[in-house]
């Protein structure tokens, strides 16, 4: 920590393991990609380590002017750690699920992993307004050839379609930032997360902070490059997609959406509230008619995604910790179901739900796996993603009783279409031969599931592992943005305690008591 | 007081050892770690039971004693959300741990011998541990959102076990409806847990009770509406009770869960699992007391569910739903007297009902046992010469269930808890409490038919066996010949009823937790009554852990003698009309069914709710989501975005042509989207 640029180190080390890569044989690429991805695993371990709760709000910060204003700093507060921390952990676990599965041009392929988690750590990490927005953009390029190179039958129309979404977004956004630090002068993001902009800026620029972020989340009605990008992207591709970049719509939500424009925030919260509700019970209920494993899962993500944008915009700490805790629990459950589907992928070749069927029988440690993220993935208590989704349903309660009413409509939907693909995958008899032929996990399976499954574990009954490095960045944003918090539709009024009149209603006690209030 | 840890903790630790251990550990290895697991929870429980039990009798009455709470770890932490994993041991609690550990202790013995056959039985035994220990987390939860965890635990395990048989695309079927029937119900709960942090700022369990009574009168607004604060609460945790428990709207998933294995039924969908609910509302009976409306609710849908399981139960031909569509009215009276105010009584039927109940299922399972796996009484009869002890407690259990006994001397378990319930209805001298009198009695009426229905079927008569198709299998196996290619099997013994079949009775593992069960279903009631719902002893017994009343259980003493001898008129009044339909003249049921048809198959098809719910639900959600996905995303969202923004310019002039021709999904959708938009405003701004 004392003075060693940690993040600059893990920004750097899989860039240049990536040139690297790039001119290595396959089998060397492999162990490259491998033995990186799990030195940044380590160091991301360290950096969890070496992070102080009660310290700083930026801790390991570093800062190397490059031209003007704009210079090279880097820092984390605790809820980027912790996304950080997603990602280096998932890192691995993509680079061996892509072991066998890729045989062609391994070593670029590698090399865009590499390039990827690079730009990741850039994103969580930058402090400074345009090196976010490079590592931002720039992150849309591996992925871009990722779905392009390595992809199905479509991954030209499905990057194609990835890319012009996100382009449409990206621009707003630049013109914004570029108007911000005009106004601000300084491009250091945490004295932009302190400046109070006028309010008929902010909504303008909320909005076009809101044109990019909706689409990563992605919120309806700007999800539909999702699904195809899932669909086409090779599994690790989508392993990532929705363990990571998915998250980066949320956090930017929590870095610049809510500190820099608290007003515009709760002014527009509609929008947020509006589009969320419609994504919940919409997308589910799409889910719920999917023929092909990835793209149910995938229209599942945008569900779960709308829990995050409704518990960040409750403006009360249930919500926006439990948006941040189903973001954790997202990145690591979506990211396991995916790994499921292409664990059989890899057998069959087929993502199309009905060529399977029966696998309990021959799969039956496969079974176990894909039903614990089943499971997780519907809410179930003691797994991640319920204390993520009950806090921020807690949170949404208090803004607005609707919102939580629709928005919990989402944990009946969820079940029937989780349950739904579960039982047609993995239940009932074996119906198609090669289907049954198929063998259980082997090492390599069992390394990439185990790991994301002890997590879960981890995350649904000690959540306080995960919370803890964030409340206090809870508690600074809470501080900024209290003041334009809107009123909930509660509007609680005091009690007034009668004493029952027929005698025998049981508490004559209790009942006096609350009289005197 | 620490060995609360070892009866919850120790089921959890079997499931994973028999769980994981699966193929290495085998069969007897995973029993023996399950089973063993259970019977010392089961033997440490009794202790704490006990302990309550005699601390009341003694009258000590200190709160240090009459509850305890052991901490285990911290969950989740959220500024005044704080909840933590522990362990709250109560009166209230103490008598459901000896339930659920007992019960199932007895279902995993009796699972040795019913499940011998099957293949995959460590997966079995760790399910049914996985359940109890969900059940006790469920029961000693110290806060609301403990309780949900257990509630949902429970939900898994349920899930698992009525799927067990995953091959059976019926038995996924069932499954999967009692999940997601299951989470209607706790989107009640769910919104109950959220209104109640908003509203008390904690979720732990006696601060809401404690703080519950200065809220009393108080209002909040929801959905747009303004509604008495406490009402809201209960009635949205009443909806999950309501999931849980079966009561009618939420019952569908109950009689379709017989899929699973009978000690299954026995164990979750008869003694513990779907008493959760009447568990809950108990837990929190102060808080629902400050709400006359959610109590009266409570107390319809309680009464509804009683009539209407029993009037259903009444047609059914499968021995195990005549039992589920039982258990589903027995509940149903577990909750109006919840809501009349008999929180002991409602617990005590609970109690009773968990023996007999339990007994009549593994009852059932002897006889399916028996008769090789068919489950239709119509091909069963004369097997109370063939299966003697099975029999008898089927007796027993029957003899229980209806409530036989003679007040001052002696009577079987239900005799004392449902006539009390009967009798506190009547004595609450509400409006809704004399409904569910009414009901009560007639269902009790219902009650004794079919349970006597089930006896004379089963076990009276002669042998209807020939036509079961499980037994023909048996016969040809038995003959010898055990080639497939036999077309004659079904042609030659048509003359014998019996086909030369012999039932046998049950092994020991089976018949041990019979008898068991028999000694609760015949002592539970006498055994018991003074304590639970006695005016002088009951408040001692309860100790505060739920709203026990004093004054309405001495009014039940004192409720007229034609109150309390209706129910047993009634019982035999039932009895009488099976013994005539059933053993004296057997032509009656057909001649009924026929004068009577449009009621018949109304009963017969449960008054069509899964009709109607298929209808209203299942496919409007499906034909819906193709709507939204191919007129919404690919038909809309996608013409117009990135496919739009690339062919737009070619588009141009045609758009507004395409427009006109009408694209019916494009408008529907862009209607939608307006007057989403416009409501979301309206509502938020």
């Amino acid at each position: 920590m004392s003075g060693f640029p940690i993040l600059s180190t893990m920004v750097l080390l899989p860039l240049l393991a990536a040139v690297v890569a790039v001119f290595l044989n396959d089998k060397a690429a492999r162990w490259l990609a491998l033995g990186t991805t799990l030195v940044l695993f380590a160091m991301g371990i360290a950096l969890w380590l070496g992070y102080q709760m009660n310290g700083a709000q930026w801790q390991f910060v570093e800062k190397a002017p490059v031209f003007g204003a704009f210079s090279w700093a880097l820092g984390i507060d605790g809820i980027a750690l912790m996304l950080i921390v997603l990602s280096v952990f998932l890192m691995p676990i993509c680079i061996l699920a892509s072991w066998d599965a890729i045989e062609k041009r391994v070593p670029e392929y590698m090399a865009a992993f590499l390039l990827m988690e690079s730009l990741m750590i850039g994103v969580f990490s930058a402090q400074d307004l345009l090196l976010f927005y490079i590592f931002f953009e720039a992150g849309l390029i591996p992925m871009y050839l990722i779905i392009g190179i390595w992809g199905g039958v479509d991954r030209i129309y499905a990057s194609y379609k990835f890319f012009l979404y996100t382009l449409a977004g990206s621009v707003l956004m630049l013109i914004a930032m570029l108007w911000m630090v005009n106004q601000a002068g300084t491009t250091d993001i945490p004295t932009l997360m302190n400046t109070d902009f006028p309010v008929e800026a902010q909504h303008w620029l909320w909005l076009a902070f809101f044109a990019s972020f909706a689409v990563k989340m992605p919120m309806w009605p700007v999800h539909t490059w999702l699904p195809d990008a899932h669909v086409q992207a090779p599994t690790a591709g989508s392993v990532i997609l929705a363990g990571v970049l998915l998250k980066m719509g949320g956090y930017g939500f929590v870095r610049f959406s809510l500190p820099m424009f608290p007003q515009a925030s709760a002014d527009l919260v509609w929008i947020v509230f509006g589009l969320s509700m419609v994504a919940v019970v919409y997308t589910s209920l799409v889910a719920l008619v999917q023929s092909d494993m990835k793209k149910l899962i995938a229209y599942s993500s945008v569900a779960h995604m709308a829990f995050v944008t409704i518990g960040l915009f409750t403006f009360n700490r249930q919500g926006i910790e439990g948006a941040l805790v189903v973001m954790l629990a997202h990145g690591l459950v979506a990211a396991a179901l995916f790994l499921c589907v292409g664990i059989i992928y890899d057998r069959l070749h087929t993502r199309e739900i009905d060529r399977y069927g029966g696998l309990a029988n021959n799969m039956p440690y496969y079974a176990l796996f894909f039903m614990l993220f089943t499971m997780a993935s519907v809410g179930l208590p003691g797994l991640a993603n319920f204390v993520g989704e009950f806090l921020a349903l807690v949170g949404a309660y208090k803004a607005n009783s609707w919102v939580a009413a629709v928005a919990t409509t989402g944990i009946i939907l969820g079940a029937a279409y989780m349950l739904l693909l579960y039982r047609r995958v993995a239940f009932g008899e074996s119906r198609n031969a090669d289907a049954a032929a198929m063998p259980d996990l082997n090492v390599r399976e069992w390394l990439t599931l185990a790991p994301i499954a002890l997590a879960t574990i981890w995350m649904g009954v000690y959540p306080e592992s995960f919370m803890a490095p964030m409340r206090k960045d809870v508690g600074v944003l809470l501080a900024r943005i209290e003041k334009a918090a809107p009123a909930g539709d509660a509007q609680l009024t005091a009690g007034k305690p009668q004493i029952k009149k027929d005698a025998h209603g049981g508490h004559p006690a209790e009942a006096a008591k609350g009289a005197h209030h | 007081m620490e060995s609360i840890k070892l009866i919850v903790f120790l089921p959890l630790l079997a499931a994973i050892i028999a769980g994981l251990g699966n193929r290495k550990l085998g069969n007897t290895g995973a029993k023996l770690v399950t089973t063993g697991a259970l019977f010392i929870s089961c033997a440490l429980s009794w202790p704490i039971f006990l302990y309550f039990l005699n601390l009341g009798e003694i009258g000590a009455h200190d709160s240090a004693a009459a509850q305890f709470v052991v901490p285990v770890l911290d969950f989740i932490k959220s500024d005044g959300l704080d909840v933590a994993w522990a362990l709250r041991v109560d009166t209230l609690t103490a008598v459901m741990l000896v339930v659920v550990t007992t019960v199932s202790s007895l279902v995993h013995l009796y699972s040795w011998g019913y499940m011998s056959e099957d293949d995959s039985q460590p997966r079995f035994f760790a399910y049914l541990s996985l359940f109890t220990f969900a059940m006790l987390m469920l029961v000693t939860a110290d806060s609301l959102v403990q309780m949900f965890f257990g509630w949902e635990g429970v939900g898994l395990a349920s899930y698992l076990l009525i799927g067990f048989w995953y091959h059976k695309p019926s038995a996924n079927a069932a499954a999967m409806k009692a999940f997601v029937v299951n989470r209607v119900g706790d989107f009640g709960f769910s919104l109950g847990i959220f209104a109640v942090f908003l509203v008390f700022g904690t979720v732990s369990i006696p601060e809401i009770l404690a703080a519950a009574p200065s809220h009393a009168g108080s209002t909040i607004g929801f959905l747009g509406y303004r509604v008495d604060t406490i009402t809201l609460i209960c009635i949205l945790l009443f909806i999950g009770a309501c999931g849980k428990s079966a009561q009618l709207g939420l019952h569908t998933w109950l009689p379709d869960a017989m899929e699973g294995p009978t000690p299954v039924s026995a164990l979750i969908h008869a003694a513990t699992m779907v008493t959760a609910g009447v568990f809950m509302v108990c837990r929190l009976s102060p808080l629902f007391e400050l709400s006359e409306t959610a109590t009266t609710v409570v107390t319809y849908v309680g009464a509804a569910t009683a009539l209407f399981a029993a009037t259903v139960g009444t047609t059914q031909t499968d021995i195990k739903r005549v039992i589920a569509y039982s258990t589903c009215s027995q509940l149903g009276y577990m909750f109006f007297a919840a809501g009349t105010g008999a929180y002991g009584a409602a617990m005590f039927h609970l109690f009773t009902h968990a023996f007999f109940k339990a007994l009549l299922f593994l009852g059932a399972g002897s006889v399916i046992h028996a008769m090789h796996h068919e489950q239709d009484m119509r091909y069963y009869g004369g097997l109370r010469k063939h299966i003697p002890l099975t029999f008898w407690a089927m007796m027993a259990g029957t003899l229980a269930i209806t409530g036989v006994g003679v007040a001052g001397l002696f009577g079987f378990a239900g005799f004392y808890s449902k006539d009390a319930i009967i009798e506190a209805a009547f004595a609450s001298g509400t409006q809704s409490g004399q409904f569910a009198f009414g009901v009560a009695v007639f269902a009790a009426l219902l009650t004794s038919f079919y349970s006597w229905r089930l006896i004379f079927l089963t076990f009276f008569g002669t042998p209807r066996w020939s036509m079961s198709e499980h037994i023909q299998h048996a016969a040809h196996d038995a003959h010898g010949d055990h080639g497939h290619d036999d077309h004659h099997a079904h042609g030659h013994s048509h003359d014998d009823p019996t086909l030369g079949y012999h039932p046998h009775e049950s092994p020991l593992p089976m018949l041990v937790p019979l008898g068991v069960l028999t000694l609760g279903a015949v002592f539970a009631g006498i055994g018991f009554h003074h304590s639970f719902i006695g005016p002088e002893h009951g408040a001692e017994f309860w100790k505060g852990s739920l709203a026990f009343d004093t004054h309405l259980m001495h009014e039940m003493h004192g409720v007229p003698q034609w109150v309390k001898l209706s129910a047993t008129v009634v019982m035999l009044l039932g009895l009488f009309m099976a013994w005539l339909a059933y053993i004296k003249d057997t032509t009656i049921p057909a001649r009924f069914t026929a004068t009577f048809r449009g009621l018949y198959l109304f009963l017969l098809n449960k008054w069509y709710w899964d009709e109607l719910y298929d209808m209203l639900f299942v496919k409007p959600s499906l034909w819906l989501g193709r709507i939204l996905w191919k007129g919404g995303d690919l038909g809309t969202i996608d013409r117009f975005g990135p496919n739009g923004a690339a062919a737009v310019a070619q588009l141009g002039s045609r758009m507004a042509a395409r427009l006109q021709t009408g694209y019916l999904y494009s408008y529907a959708l862009v209607m939608l989207l307006g007057l989403a938009g416009i409501a979301t405003w309206a509502m938020t701004r």
